[in-house]
């Protein structure tokens, strides 16, 4: 059962973000990705990892989508660009890597030994924060000086001179 | 587990080059090169995540948080440089901010 809502989703999360990134509209773009991070939400879920899925839900989907939708509304910039006539010739590059890389992954695909299924474990906000805060404590001070660094240079570049 | 292990990764790579083909195509939008970057560290953090899940540990988890954290910081500093970058010269397209040659 896990399994087929695990493919059904893979499938939503690729479908959603080729829509994306081959929509003219930024607006659309930005409204197919957030479909994106929902399903890829869901496939956190699925493997186990409930908190992760919320934060997805909570940061991806709602702060930084909302954030690329505010700038864009910000500067005017819903309707499709110009660059109307060169589209394959911007395409191709694209392509030729992303070929190169599936390619190579579809070879590893082929050749590869088969596995066995680890045991299913679920992570609850105890343990998952117990581990977060005990083990990686120094890794929470240094996102949070980051984060701070974050906010003073979005203050300082976006003040008015 | 529900699925092998390989599988997630091959849905994390393909997810990773779909966001390095956002980014390569619309490299002439400020905007488009941010939204690919978003989908690659999304990929990443699939990838650590299936990878936790399939060896039973929780540092994966704890390392896709982190990434969040990152990707939320480096948003916020690359949309306040858009902005700024649209006040000074009204427009997002990376090929008119050439003149820093010489």
């Amino acid at each position: 059962m896990e399994q087929i809502f695990f493919y059904i989703l893979a499938a939503v999360v690729v479908i959603a973000t080729v829509l994306a990134i081959t929509d003219r509209h930024t607006v659309h773009a930005i409204i197919f990705l957030a479909t994106s991070f929902f399903g890829l939400a869901g496939i956190f879920y699925l493997l186990g990892a409930p908190l992760v899925a919320v934060f997805e839900v909570i940061i991806y989907a709602g702060a930084i989508m909302v954030l690329f939708l505010f700038v864009i509304m910000m500067l005017d910039m819903g309707q499709p660009g110009k660059a109307q006539s060169r589209d394959l010739r911007e395409w191709w590059p694209a392509l030729l890597l992303g070929m190169i890389i599936l390619g190579a992954m579809a070879t590893l695909f082929v050749t590869h030994l088969p596995e066995t299924l680890g045991k299913w474990s679920y992570t609850d906000a105890r343990h998952f924060s117990r581990v977060l805060f005990r083990k990686y404590g120094v890794a929470v001070e240094v996102v949070s000086m980051q984060l701070l660094f974050a906010l003073v240079g979005a203050l300082y570049l976006g003040r008015r001179k | 587990m529900i699925v092998p292990l390989f599988h997630v990764l091959i849905l994390a790579g393909i997810i990773f080059v779909l966001g390095l083909a956002c980014s390569i195509a619309w490299r002439s939008n400020l905007i488009m090169i941010l939204i690919g970057i978003e989908i690659m560290l999304n990929a990443a953090m699939l990838a650590f995540v299936g990878g936790g899940a399939h060896w039973g540990l929780i540092d994966g988890q704890v390392f896709s948080l982190v990434i969040m954290a990152l990707t939320s910081a480096e948003v916020s500093l690359a949309l306040s440089l858009v902005v700024y970058l649209h006040r000074r010269s009204k427009t997002v397209d990376s090929d008119e901010f050439s003149e820093m040659k010489g």
